[in-house]
């Protein structure tokens, strides 16, 4: 994964979607996989590419929580904020958290090893509080997670 | 003789250590010279038991929960087989009594099969729904669908055979079946669980949605919060081509879409706009989808679980299925108990049962061992309830008549620590974080209450700040363009009438906190 914007890359996954009818979403996805966010020259292109306006490709990618606009941490972690965790005083362990990588939400640590999210929620609701690092479920959740996340992370 | 080992692949058993289990049990078996093969099923949803393993002995499965991967070596110390007085031995599955009190219908193979077997599926009954369908013909495979009383279990309840028949009615070109795995409501997890656990009943289930209307191509919208259900789906959508179970032979496609962290796109216009790839705004309703739906063409928009729940209709029959449940809500309903619960997991059964039932008896109270205060039942939109109504059926008329809403039957249990205000004020928060935008009361609305109930929560003129909040929630639910907007009232209002003594704060009160 780099950050860098590469047209002939992008160029090649607008051409494997091609088939597809209302294709822009699962381009933007690829997108992100292959840079790590939707960098700023993609919207002239996509709309280009897909005959839409830019305003078009903006309105899309700034209307979903997934697609970033700046690269992210080396590891995300995303904590579920919903019903179902809050329930298990997922806020006050998300707080302890926060606080042990001094983050907000949506922030990346200065050294760039991770970036913290909210979600709202994984499906995990039955063993809350639940989390996902890196696409990796985690749940029942409690302090002494806090340390083995910040293991990982540490990697 | 090599022994089947059954170890749980679905995403909550994975997210408490059911990989390293795996590993561990290869391991060890390996160690010891014992010859086993381990087959990663879905789950069959009794949470707190997870990681629960289950051996194949003469005698059926044998479970053992929750098993972590230092229990492996003492479970295999004696060899095989294990024996029943392990203290981590459950006896069979199907014993345990929060799965015998179920009726498992929709969930009959979700973690019993190996969800990515053709073989498994088939051997089960997988197929069967779908090859009598064809005998059948459209006509009657419809009338059978309308007749089993099936309605919508993402939350509207309407029924699931009108919408079939208003499609099979249109005359199109082409006419499309999607199915909304979008399942953002906190509390629940059906929809994952068979994604991960049985997809090829998905697939069945949207074959027949096709045969019955004349459409040959589906869309599944999953969210991307659930990476495991999308990876296992697409994998089943790949076997089931190879097989023939799909693609030209067929005459029936399925393509998936991965959604973008959109709560309103499990709306169901807000999913159509987000696969023709544009923002997840709301669509006014008329044309309703089934008459122009995606990409303009009559298009069947199902929940997940009604789709998946037609294959059995299907197999068995309109009667078998009608025969269970109460007043107009027919068969079984798949409730998810959440939250602050100590069983938690999948308890599918006919409606009727009771709100006070499955959180006392079958969820067993609060994992905190504290008294339960509030249940919110139906998702973020979903109506707060307290012990008092906790003799309400489930049941989708029940529900209406007390101002609340069974939504995609998920339960979230709050024990007696929850501040009511509080969540009064997140459910307008989260509106005003998802709102799609396109509508007035829920856009501004959603942002107005937040401000409001923060200045109950300050004890800032609470009477008269309530009263606003109350009249704000009369314009967002009767002004709203969807169920976002419209039903985020529901939390709110029903937090302040049940738990009124949350919301009375004098300033005195705040400042003593």
């Amino acid at each position: 994964m780099s950050s860098r914007w590469n047209e002939a890359e992008a160029t090649e996954i607008v051409r494997r979607h091609d088939v597809r009818e209302g294709a822009l979403l699962p381009i933007l996805h690829d997108l992100q996989a292959a840079f790590g966010y939707v960098p700023e020259p993609a919207i002239p292109f996509l709309a280009h590419a897909l005959n839409i306006t830019r305003a078009e490709v903006h309105g899309v990618v700034s209307f979903y929580h997934d697609f970033r606009r700046e690269p992210a941490g080396r590891h995300v972690l995303k904590l579920c904020r919903a019903e179902a965790c809050q329930s298990m005083d997922g806020e006050a362990l998300a707080r302890r958290l926060l606080d042990r990588f001094v983050l907000d939400w949506g922030g990346t640590t200065p050294d760039g090893r991770v970036t913290i999210e909210a979600t709202y929620c994984l499906g995990l609701c039955a063993s809350a509080p639940s989390a996902m690092l890196d696409g990796e479920p985690m749940a029942r959740l409690n302090d002494e997670s806090i340390d083995e996340i910040a293991r990982e992370v540490s990697r | 003789m090599t022994t089947r080992f059954f170890v749980p692949r679905d995403a909550a058993a994975r997210a408490v250590g059911a990989d390293k289990v795996a590993i561990a049990l290869r391991e060890e078996a390996g160690r010891r010279g014992i010859e086993i093969e381990i087959v990663r099923t879905g789950s069959r949803g009794l949470f707190w038991l997870e990681p629960m393993v289950e051996v194949e002995t003469p005698a059926g499965r044998i479970a053992f929960g929750p098993v972590a991967a230092r229990d492996v070596p003492g479970l295999l110390a004696g060899g095989l087989p294990i024996g029943l007085r392990h203290p981590l031995c459950l006896g069979r599955p199907e014993d345990i009594p929060f799965l015998k009190r179920q009726t498992r219908i929709t969930f009959a193979r979700c973690g019993v099969v190996d969800p990515l077997s053709l073989a498994d599926w088939r051997a089960q009954g997988g197929g069967r729904g779908l090859d009598r369908a064809r005998s059948l013909g459209p006509a009657k495979t419809l009338a059978e669908v309308t007749r089993s009383g099936l309605r919508g279990r993402g939350g509207a309840g309407f029924p699931t055979g009108i919408k079939w028949q208003t499609v099979a009615d249109a005359s199109a070109d082409r006419k499309y079946i999607v199915c909304n795995a979008d399942e953002g409501d906190s509390g629940t997890f059906a929809d994952r669980m068979l994604l991960e656990g049985d997809p090829f009943a998905l697939i069945e289930g949207m074959a027949i949605a096709g045969f019955a209307v004349g459409a040959a191509k589906g869309f599944v919208y999953i969210r991307s919060e659930y990476p495991d259900a999308i990876r296992i789906f697409g994998r089943a959508v790949h076997l089931a081509e190879g097989d023939g179970l799909l693609g030209a032979g067929a005459g029936f496609d399925i393509e998936v879409r991965v959604g973008a962290g959109a709560y309103v796109c499990g709306e169901e216009t807000a999913l159509l706009e987000s696969i023709e790839g544009r923002r997840g705004q709301v669509r006014a309703k008329p044309p309703l989808p089934a008459h122009r739906g995606l990409f303009g063409r009559p298009t069947i928009i199902n929940n997940l679980v009604s789709l998946t729940t037609v294959p059995w209709i299907l197999a068995e029959g309109a009667e078998a299925y009608a025969s269970f449940g109460m007043g107009r809500s027919r068969g079984t309903m798949p409730i998810q108990l959440a939250g602050n619960i100590r069983q938690g997991g999948l308890f599918e059964a006919a409606f009727g049962v009771t709100l006070g039932e499955l959180v006392d008896e079958i969820g067993g109270g609060t994992r905190s061992g504290r008294p339960v205060r509030a249940v919110q039942v139906g998702g973020p939109l979903g109506a707060y309830f307290p012990r008092a109504l906790f003799d309400t059926p489930f049941d989708y008329e029940a529900f209406t008549a007390r101002d609340g809403l069974i939504g995609h039957g998920g339960i979230v249990v709050f024990d007696d620590t929850v501040d009511m205000a509080r969540q009064a004020r997140f459910a307008m928060e989260f509106c005003a974080i998802e709102s799609c935008g396109k509508c007035t009361p829920c856009r501004i609305g959603s942002t107005r209450g937040v401000e409001t109930i923060d200045k109950i929560i300050r004890g800032e003129r609470s009477a008269a700040n309530l009263e606003l909040v109350e009249d704000l929630c009369q314009t967002m639910k009767f002004g709203s363009l969807c169920a976002l907007g419209g039903f985020t009232p529901y939390p709110v209002m029903s937090a302040i009438r049940h738990f009124p003594e949350d919301f009375l704060r004098s300033p005195v009160n705040v400042a003593a906190q």
